[in-house]
């Protein structure tokens, strides 16, 4: 009887819902079109929040697309997901936002719900990692870092730090710990380095391993390469900086020192995070070559570039720039481009957003 | 003494499901008036739900049925994506036809619901145990095949993948064009499994003796039940939906890799749940699993229309759901106790 008189209420209570949408949703439909006041809208799919890069990435989007500077942003975080982003844009298209901006888990797998965005008419901007599709025109640009470029830079500024030091012509063995094969990050990075020992004669690749971008990997990795090769080493060049930490690591447990002078070992690294340029300025990390998050403001021109009815271009670099601990070395200069080469002070770690 | 069979009817699993129905109509007409000017309202919105979580619907139905009869899958998110890195490598790497694949991916989920249904069933293994090997196993099965992600570019997969069906209805936008709401077909075959495994449910021998098991297995021995036979039944038809499943979530994703429908077991267990599944066996329908899908398919996309909350408040409401679910099973068994003691 009683569960008799629950079932009515909620038949009652859901009849009540329904009678309210039929005069709800007309009086909403006609403040509905006013309600999208000048603003653009931008959807947003990222990756998830998985390190310090990520959330920076993510604080530059929400930075730059603010209700201050004429946006709304419409935030997802796919929690690693491929199919939770793909839900999102779907999502995002049946909102008719001016844009979508994504971050892709995966490489693979957009040409489905990429096709139901152009068919709508919304420009797709892609960000960070490439992705691969049957027909390029399914995004409008790409956005992201030159992985190569930062290889070269680190590369030629090893090369002009050792000239003016004086060990030009000196054998120079390098170990490289590599990041997750196969990343673009990884294999940018790789080859920018691999590029520069062919061109050197007097450069000596002795190890190529991955320490699979993991302070842990990292130390494993230069543990065993301490035993193999005894005192020969002088280069390690640490394809992130969470590698660089681990490798240090290593190398001060087995009694050898880190740093600039003729027994010490030279540690290189990648992407210049708080805590990673906090060891360059003690000296510890040589050389930080950038991987830059901060996106927003490159997106916002493309976009602006779209609202005016340019064609912008379809891949675009982040500017990157390269820290280091000493100061021998002003600007490097990578296919007759010049990069400067900031030294690390207190004010420089203050002032980064990661 | 016909009115009082039709009214205990209502008591338990009916019920249930009501409730289950009564909540996604709420929630989903709540989400229509309070974001009609997002687009909540369209109709496309709301096939969305489908075409996103078809794969899920069918994994959900295979969840369902070891559930009814007391036992659990928790294999299924590996088998997904086992079958996806199976198909996409089958068909890129060995250049293998689209038809293959899908026979493929069959095979294999059947292949797991067999060897899972006779350890469970034959060597009487804890259901728990014998899928979570199984779990592992084809995670590990997958990075074995390939770490990297594959790629599927085989062209008629890709049709299949992009064949929309519009719909005779749909929406202007705001260019005024007009905009026919569409599927794919991959919500078609979703639906056809959830009528197909209610019918079966319903009106077979071997449908009535699932819950017969589930409600005392004992009793179900005693009327004469070939339990075994039945239990194993259901393992092998739960492992074919969940190969089906998996091709269905790779028709949606086109891609093959490692980490790919991770948690998607989780998701299934809950959606059943929420659908009025009862975890000790005996109760539950796929409609029911089909609106628990669905709910959980709406709280997403209502997280996602906000734009501002964080995506992780999908789960917490789905938590808060699942407890509510949960307790009120509760509640229902605690009644009806009391109503067989008077």
């Amino acid at each position: 009887m009683r569960i008799k008189k629950i079932l009515c209420s909620a038949l009652l209570v859901s009849c009540m819902v329904f009678a309210m949408t039929a005069c709800g949703s007309k009086k909403a439909a006609q403040t509905g079109s006013d309600a999208k006041s000048g603003n653009i809208t931008v959807g947003f799919s990222q990756v998830g929040a998985e390190s310090d890069w990520r959330t920076a990435n993510s604080t530059s989007m929400k930075e730059t697309f603010s209700e201050k500077n004429g946006y709304t942003l419409i935030f997802d975080d796919a929690q690693q997901k491929q199919e939770n982003q793909i839900k999102a844009i779907r999502n995002f298209i049946q909102q008719e936002v001016d844009y979508i901006v994504l971050a892709p888990v995966t490489e693979t797998g957009w040409d489905t719900v990429l096709k139901e965005a152009k068919d709508a008419g919304i420009p797709v901007i892609i960000v960070d990692r490439m992705v691969k599709v049957s027909d390029e025109s399914l995004y409008t640009a790409w956005v992201g870092s030159n992985f190569e470029l930062e290889g070269k830079k680190a590369a030629a500024w090893l090369k002009a730090y050792l000239d003016k030091t004086g060990r030009g012509d000196e054998q120079i063995n390098i170990v490289d710990i590599q990041g997750t094969i196969g990343a673009s990050a990884q294999i940018g990075r790789t080859k920018g380095l691999e590029d520069a020992c062919k061109e050197n004669k007097n450069w000596n690749l002795l190890a190529e391993e991955t320490g699979e971008f993991t302070q842990s990997k990292g130390q494993e990795v230069m543990e065993s390469l301490l035993k193999k090769h005894k005192d020969d080493i002088d280069v390690v060049y640490c394809e992130n900086d969470n590698e660089a930490f681990g490798a240090i690591d290593a190398i001060t447990a087995a009694g050898k020192t880190v740093g600039t002078g003729k027994d010490d070992i030279l540690v290189m690294s990648f992407d210049s995070t708080k805590t990673g340029l906090t060891d360059v300025k003690d000296g510890k990390i040589i050389l930080d070559t950038e991987c830059n998050p901060l996106h927003g403001p490159r997106v916002e021109e493309i976009i602006k570039a779209l609202e005016a009815g340019e064609t912008p271009e379809k891949q675009q670099y982040v500017d990157e720039e390269i820290f280091a601990a000493v100061e021998d070395v002003d600007s490097v200069k990578v296919e007759d481009q010049d990069y400067s080469v900031t030294v690390v002070t207190d004010d420089v770690i203050k002032g980064r957003a990661y | 003494m016909e009115k009082k069979k039709s009214k205990k009817k209502i008591n338990s699993s009916t019920f249930l499901l009501m409730i289950t129905i009564a909540l996604f109509a709420v929630m989903y007409i709540a989400g229509m008036i309070i974001f009609n000017d997002k687009g909540f309202a369209k109709p496309q919105m709301f096939m969305n739900l489908f075409i996103s979580n078809a794969g899920l619907i069918v994994i959900g139905c295979g969840m369902t049925l070891v559930m009814i009869t007391g036992g659990i899958d928790i294999s299924v998110g590996s088998v997904t994506a086992l079958v996806c890195m199976s198909a996409a490598y089958a068909m890129e790497n060995k250049g293998m036809s689209a038809v293959a694949a899908v026979v493929i991916s069959l095979l294999i989920g059947t292949l797991f619901g067999i060897v899972q249904g006779y350890l469970v069933t034959y060597l009487e293994i804890q259901p728990f145990i014998v899928t979570l090997a199984g779990m592992f196993f084809g995670r590990g099965l997958t990075a074995v095949i390939s770490t990297d992600m594959i790629a599927i570019q085989n062209k008629t997969f890709l049709k299949w993948a992009n064949y929309r069906i519009n719909l005779p209805f749909g929406t202007y936008n705001r260019r005024g064009i007009f905009i026919p709401a569409y599927i794919y077909p991959t919500v078609i075959i979703a639906l056809a499994v959830v009528i197909l495994i209610t019918i079966m449910l319903k009106f077979t021998k071997f449908g009535r003796s699932l819950y017969a098991i589930g409600g005392n297995q004992q009793s179900a021995v005693m009327m004469g039940l070939n339990v075994k036979r039945t239990k194993m039944k259901a393992y092998v038809l739960d492992g074919f939906l969940a190969g089906l499943g998996g091709f269905l979530f790779c028709l949606n994703s086109c891609a093959g890799f490692v980490e790919q429908a991770k948690g998607l077991e989780m998701d299934a267990i809950a959606s059943a749940v929420i659908g009025g599944t009862l975890l000790s066996g005996g109760v539950g329908t796929v409609i029911g699993t089909l609106f628990g899908v669905l709910i959980n398919g709406t709280i997403s996309s209502l997280i996602t229309t906000q734009g501002t909350l964080s995506s992780w408040w999908v789960r917490i409401t789905l938590s808060a759901l699942l407890c509510f679910f949960i307790v009120l099973q509760a509640v229902i068994a605690a009644v009806k106790r009391k109503k067989k003691k008077k």
